[in-house]
């Protein structure tokens, strides 16, 4: 493994039923970047996701997450990696601090080290007014941001960010993909970010990859993709265009 | 360890901050310190000018105050503790999405369902020993009767039955939480599994051993004895009727045996009556022994199932 890959998979195939949601997936990412997983809703991007957290066995294949085998080390894994779930689930009883403490509990984070970071993510997310308040209270907005504050309180190397913009509206969209750019790169961890807002992932993604009935249909940069699907020369384009022609074509 | 620690400590500052607990205890305190105090104004008020006999203390536990001693309120409403604590254990986290993300943390599977069996344990062994608490307080305020060692230990045995009792049926609630999805369906399924042991399990051991053994009566001394036989092994079955059994020959040294003896004649109650001496504790312990075992082997084999069931479970159905 070259030494800024840091997750890589190979014939990545999971079934459900003898029936394949993901089949043969081969993919690298890099460290530091921000990789757009895109696809329409069943392409296999959460089970993806899942068998790189540990969370769900491969049938076939391999992936590794910093050299390591999620199957075989899957607490080692969840370690390094920031979890986003679609619709991620709250416990509505716990103020917002509270949830930030339980995660750093879960996590070994424990003292001074504990509240520095719940202290730090909530004001990088904004949250510090709200922190008292309890999560049911919460608008969709604040939770999605308290979501991602859990994550940097964790501080991994890697975060999956299942659809973080689900249900946000669009200016609240358009500050949460700011903030995970910014934040992402200042502290150099890895993303992959599922989307279907296309325009936004065009906007923050380094590279691409689309995924279509399990399969990576495309995987490149903007312009590479542009390039094979547009044809070379064309100033003015969109991710949406070339999207609309992989999902014809599959 | 530090997972297990961490949902230990969230689970029980739950349990105690929530409307389920405080109403629980609310009547569960309520109900223990009317029946202590009837049954300290009934056993004095009896007791008066009479010599005092032995084990006067456990007399609060086993005379009837309103209606029911207090060992029958724990029998009758201690399973209910434990599936109201339970019933929603894994399915309530399932459904609000927050059960895949604590195993999104590097924390081991078998962490959550154990942090959490053992958080409504301690809630359980909470609520009983301050049950048992308030009626010693108050039958040393109103007898004036300070316990024996035996009666110490005997009362100590009593609360280890019965927090392996209800944790039992905690058991049971957990088991449904983790195979339902619906809350309400496994809260359903535990109440109707309690129904089934506190009602239907006699009623239906009387119609097995009635059609078994249908000429059973005065005349029929042998028909008589199978039919209590069957009756017998039957209700064996239930949870309840071993707890039953065995707290009361732990808590009343005048019991002999387990069972409800069934006397037929002058003579063998004459026989009985011969050796009316109180049993000494290791010999009630050896009566009870089997019963014992059996509820903890079952509360074993309860939180087995639902351990190797979760532990099975297919991430993408959390």
């Amino acid at each position: 493994m070259e030494p800024n890959i840091v997750i890589e998979a190979r014939d990545l195939t999971k079934n459900y039923n003898g029936r394949p949601a993901v089949d043969h997936l081969t993919f690298r990412i890099r460290e530091g970047e921000i990789f757009g997983f895109l696809g329409p809703n069943g392409a296999g991007k959460t089970t993806t996701l899942l068998m790189m957290l540990g969370l769900t066995e491969p049938s076939g294949g391999t992936v590794r997450v910093l050299g390591m085998d999620p199957a075989r080390e899957p607490i080692r894994v969840k370690r390094e990696i920031g979890y986003l779930q679609e619709n991620m689930g709250f416990y509505r009883d716990l103020t917002g601090r509270q949830s930030l403490q339980f995660i750093a509990d879960l996590n070994g984070i424990t003292g001074d080290e504990a509240d520095k970071r719940i202290e730090e993510a909530l004001e990088e997310v904004g949250l510090t007014a709200e922190a008292e308040k309890k999560v049911g209270a919460y608008s969709r907005g604040m939770r999605q941001r308290l979501g991602f504050a859990e994550i940097l309180v964790k501080a991994p190397k890697i975060a999956f960010l299942d659809e973080p913009t689900l249900g946000l509206d669009p200016e609240a969209t358009g500050r949460m993909m700011d903030l995970i750019r910014d934040l992402c790169t200042r502290r150099n961890m890895t993303v992959m970010l599922s989307s279907h807002l296309l325009h936004q992932a065009q906007r923050i993604c380094h590279r691409l990859g689309i995924m279509i009935h399990g399969r990576m249909v495309a995987e490149g940069t903007m312009e590479k993709l542009a390039a094979e699907k547009l044809g070379v020369g064309q100033e003015q384009y969109s991710l949406e265009e070339i999207y609309m022609k992989y999902f014809k074509e599959s | 360890m530090s997972g297990f620690r961490a949902i230990l400590k969230k689970e029980l500052a739950d349990h105690f901050s929530s409307y389920r607990f405080l109403i629980l205890f609310a009547l569960i305190a309520m109900v223990s310190l009317i029946t202590a105090y009837m049954v300290g104004i009934n056993v004095s008020r009896e007791l008066e000018g009479t010599a005092r006999p032995k084990f006067i203390f456990l007399l609060l536990f086993t005379a009837s105050g309103v209606g029911f001693s207090l060992v029958q309120f724990v029998a009758f409403f201690g399973p209910l503790i434990g599936l109201i604590l339970g019933f929603d254990t894994i399915n309530r986290e399932r459904n609000e999405g927050t059960l895949s993300k604590l195993l999104s943390q590097p924390i081991y599977r078998d962490a959550v369902i154990n942090a959490k069996f053992t958080a409504g344990v301690i809630v359980i062994a909470l609520i009983l020993v301050s049950i048992v608490l308030v009626i010693s307080a108050f039958g040393l305020m109103i007898l004036g009767v300070v316990p024996g060692v035996e009666e110490v230990l005997r009362i100590f045995i009593y609360l280890v039955i019965s927090i392996i009792y209800v944790s039992l049926w905690l058991g049971v609630a957990i088991l449904f939480s983790i195979l339902f999805r619906s809350v309400s369906t496994s809260a359903l399924a535990a109440l109707s599994i309690w129904i089934f042991f506190t009602f239907f399990i006699s009623i239906g051991a009387g119609a097995v051993a009635g059609a078994l053994v249908p000429d059973a009566g005065k005349n029929n001394p042998e028909a008589l004895i199978k039919s209590v036989q069957i009756q017998n092994a039957i209700t064996l079955a239930s949870p309840i009727e071993l707890y039953n059994d065995s707290t009361a020959t732990i808590i009343d040294p005048m019991r002999r045996t387990t069972r409800k003896l069934l006397q037929m004649g002058a003579l063998e109650q004459l026989s009985m009556a011969r050796f009316s001496g109180p049993l000494p504790l290791g010999q009630s312990v050896l009566i009870v022994w089997p019963y014992m075992v059996f509820l903890i082997a079952i509360t074993v084999i309860c939180f087995a199932i639902s351990y190797t069931v979760f532990m099975r479970q297919e991430i993408r159905s959390l």
